[in-house]
């Protein structure tokens, strides 16, 4: 029988890459109700905070594209001033208390503070998206590149790097914001996105170095694999589990700096709202009221926690599996 | 019976009397803080077509080092390698590194000592097969898969097919070790480098493993190099064997010769370490006291006469060649070899000198304490 016949039955009994639920292999991969189930319970409500914040943050845009159609109250719109489209004056007062109207409460010029709270996690969630995709991208393939090459490319590479996470993050922050004559989200997005960088360039070329000496490296050189696909075939898949674990907590480290730069004035320009200028807004009325204030702190601080946590317990699955390998 | 990927024709075409591989002089050093280690030094052998050589030697005699160099797999920025590598009248050691990428895989391959270590562990088995076998028989992805399964039903894995879709950590170590094996052949390769195959793997799976590469090589026409410290997985296996200690060859000969008629006192040391089922219980194992040498500052004279029982005087001072035994293709290096008068005569001085009692407090310290053997002269 020749190869090419036996070979063709083969796949006539069973297409590869489908049929494959044989006698004693395992379940390929388990689905997200599975992994959800098996969660300890703070990882659970973690989880579902972290869900729940990325829907608001798409129904809020999804909201504003729509023109306000969906129900949630306009963001914008002070209650207590004139309303072009009922063409009648608000009944609304600033610095209201949480009502079934307002279930946040007003801010100190009568907006809704939880269409606001909602809108501005678009802004959390955009700056968070986009640094982890640099980081990943840009900053896990440099990492992985260098530990696998080394040399002069590493030395050069690693000196920018470095120089980069010489300076004080927020200091270069402010200088690079500051360049801008126009601050949109898309400009804080990018120059944090930036900044994102040589954190997951370490953590990748840390993990690139150890896994270039593992053995199958060397038996995929032996094999005549190409230096480029030993990095994006052998190397990279071992490292992407890491970084995707450093993105969570990489994720709250740039929501707090976002939150900062907006409560200094230097991200998104008033009166799109984000949770930093919604802080610093309130700020002056504390006096009267704390929960303008706390409202926002509030998301702020359960965002942080559950990234973290999920992170922490993404990371520690990912530990157990590299030892049992 | 054909297999997949082996290019049988081209084998038996070119199947010609002079050897597939020679190496001569091979030296491989590594530039350490602490100065040149001499990991393999001035090592020359050949390989027949079609044939089988056992390279023998216990951790750190250079045997991996030796093999990893052949093929030139030695990375590191520090190794400093001279001599002459011959495969098929092509000087391996003057290649661009795009033309080695042409020869690994398809004219030589390589099985690892751990096949825990040697598969990635984020990669399905299938697309670590298909991958190089795209790559070097430039076939389209499904053809590649075939050939794959094919190569899994080859090496003897059941439900090749399911198998195929599966990670490494789904398969038991004697599973993955033949999917290495597999990975290794799928370009057919004419020289197979086995670097302890099976030392990983239990005594019962090790003999299946070793039947395996063994059916294949039939099969395929291939030439081995079994690399090993175990002088039982090499001796019903191989044409011919090579003992190394401290990164030279001490005694190469046709494997029957060797066994029936060894010179070296390491070779005889070697194999009275392998315990006989015949003995009595509780018998103590004859172990080869002292340590391997240093590689940096290696004893002078002969590597082994620290820890050799026929040393004498001159085997501290001058380094023995190596010498043409009677037997055609039997060579040792050794000044005073086991069987001959000189060597009787030697090993009786040292017996009437109680060298034999030194030898072994200077195991028992070794083991205990960890202190190098420091044992002078005669």
């Amino acid at each position: 029988m020749s190869i090419a016949e036996s070979a063709a039955e083969t796949t006539k009994a069973s297409p590869i890459g489908k049929a494959v639920t044989a006698v004693g292999s395992k379940p390929k991969r388990k689905s997200p109700l599975e992994v959800f189930k098996e969660m300890p319970l703070l990882i659970k409500l973690s989880s579902a905070w972290l869900l729940f914040m990325v829907g608001g943050a798409l129904y809020a845009k999804l909201d504003s594209a729509l023109g306000g159609s969906l129900p949630l109250q306009d963001p914008f719109l002070q209650t207590n001033g004139f309303n072009p489209a009922t063409g009648e004056f608000g009944t609304g007062e600033p610095i209201e208390p949480s009502s079934a109207a307002h279930w946040f409460g007003t801010d100190s010029i009568a907006r809704d503070s939880f269409a606001r709270i909602i809108h501005g996690s678009w802004v959390s969630l955009t700056v968070a998206t986009v640094s982890v995709t640099f980081g990943i991208v840009i900053g896990g393939f440099l990492g992985s590149l260098v530990g696998f090459v080394r040399g002069r490319t590493e030395t050069v590479i690693m000196a920018l790097i470095d120089v980069i996470l010489a300076f004080p993050a927020l200091v270069l922050l402010l200088a690079m914001v500051s360049i801008f004559a126009v601050r949109n989200l898309y400009i804080i997005s990018l120059v944090i996105g930036f900044l994102s960088i040589p954190p997951y360039t370490r953590v990748a070329r840390a993990n690139s170095l150890a896994i270039s000496n593992r053995e199958f490296v060397l038996a995929a050189k032996a094999i005549g694999t190409k230096p480029s696909k030993i990095l994006f075939r052998e190397i990279i898949p071992n490292i992407l589990p890491t970084l995707l674990s450093f993105a969570l907590v990489g994720a709250a480290t740039v929501i707090v700096v976002e939150g900062t730069l907006s409560f200094l004035g230097l991200s998104v320009q008033l009166p799109t709202p984000s949770w930093g200028n919604m802080l610093n807004e309130s700020r002056r009325d504390i006096k009267q009221t704390i929960m303008p204030v706390v409202w926002p702190s509030l998301f702020l601080t359960l965002t942080v926690l559950s990234l973290n946590q999920v992170g922490d317990w993404f990371q520690k699955r990912g530990a157990v599996r590299g030892s049992a390998l | 019976m054909p297999t997949a990927g082996a290019d049988a024709t081209r084998l038996t075409k070119s199947q010609q009397t002079e050897p597939l591989l020679v190496v001569e002089g091979l030296k491989t050093h590594f530039a350490t803080p602490n100065g040149l280690v001499k990991a393999v030094d001035g090592v020359s052998l050949s390989v027949a077509r079609g044939k089988t050589l056992g390279v023998v030697g216990e951790s750190g005699s250079g045997k991996t080092v030796l093999s990893r160099s052949i093929m030139r797999l030695n990375t590191a920025g520090n190794v400093i390698t001279h001599g002459r590598v011959s495969y098929d009248g092509e000087d391996l050691l003057q290649e661009s590194p795009k033309e080695m990428r042409e020869i690994w895989g398809v004219e030589m391959a390589m099985v690892f000592q751990d096949p825990m270590t040697s598969l990635n562990p984020v990669v399905r088995v299938g697309r670590q097969m298909t991958e190089h076998i795209r790559h070097h028989l430039k076939v389209s992805k499904s053809e590649a898969a075939e050939t794959a399964i094919e190569l899994l039903r080859s090496v003897r894995i059941p439900e090749p097919e399911a198998r195929f879709s599966n990670y490494p950590h789904e398969m038991s170590g004697g599973m993955r070790q033949r999917v290495c094996i597999a990975i290794a052949l799928a370009c057919g390769p004419k020289m197979l480098f086995a670097d302890e195959p099976t030392t990983a793997l239990d005594v019962t799976v090790q003999h299946q493993i070793l039947n395996l590469l063994e059916q294949q090589q039939k099969d395929r026409f291939m030439t081995m190099i079994m690399v090993t410290h175990d002088l039982g997985v090499v001796a019903g296996r191989t044409d011919e064997i090579a003992v190394m200690y401290a990164g030279k060859i001490a005694e190469k000969a046709p494997t029957g010769e060797l066994f029936a008629d060894m010179r070296h006192p390491y070779t005889e040391s070697l194999l009275r370490s392998i315990p006989k089922i015949n003995q009595p219980k509780h018998t103590r194992l004859a172990a080869i006291s002292g340590r391997p040498p240093d590689l940096i500052n290696p004893p002078s004279g002969c590597a082994f006469s620290p820890r050799c029982p026929y040393a004498q005087p001159k085997c501290f001072e001058q380094t023995p060649p190596l010498t043409a035994a009677p037997a055609p293709g039997h060579q040792y290096a050794c000044w005073f070899p086991v069987g001959s008068p000189e060597g009787n005569q030697a090993w009786e001085t040292n017996m009437a000198a109680g060298r034999l009692q030194t030898l072994a407090a200077a195991g028992e310290l070794n083991a205990t304490e960890d202190i190098p053997a420091t044992i002078g002269g005669g």
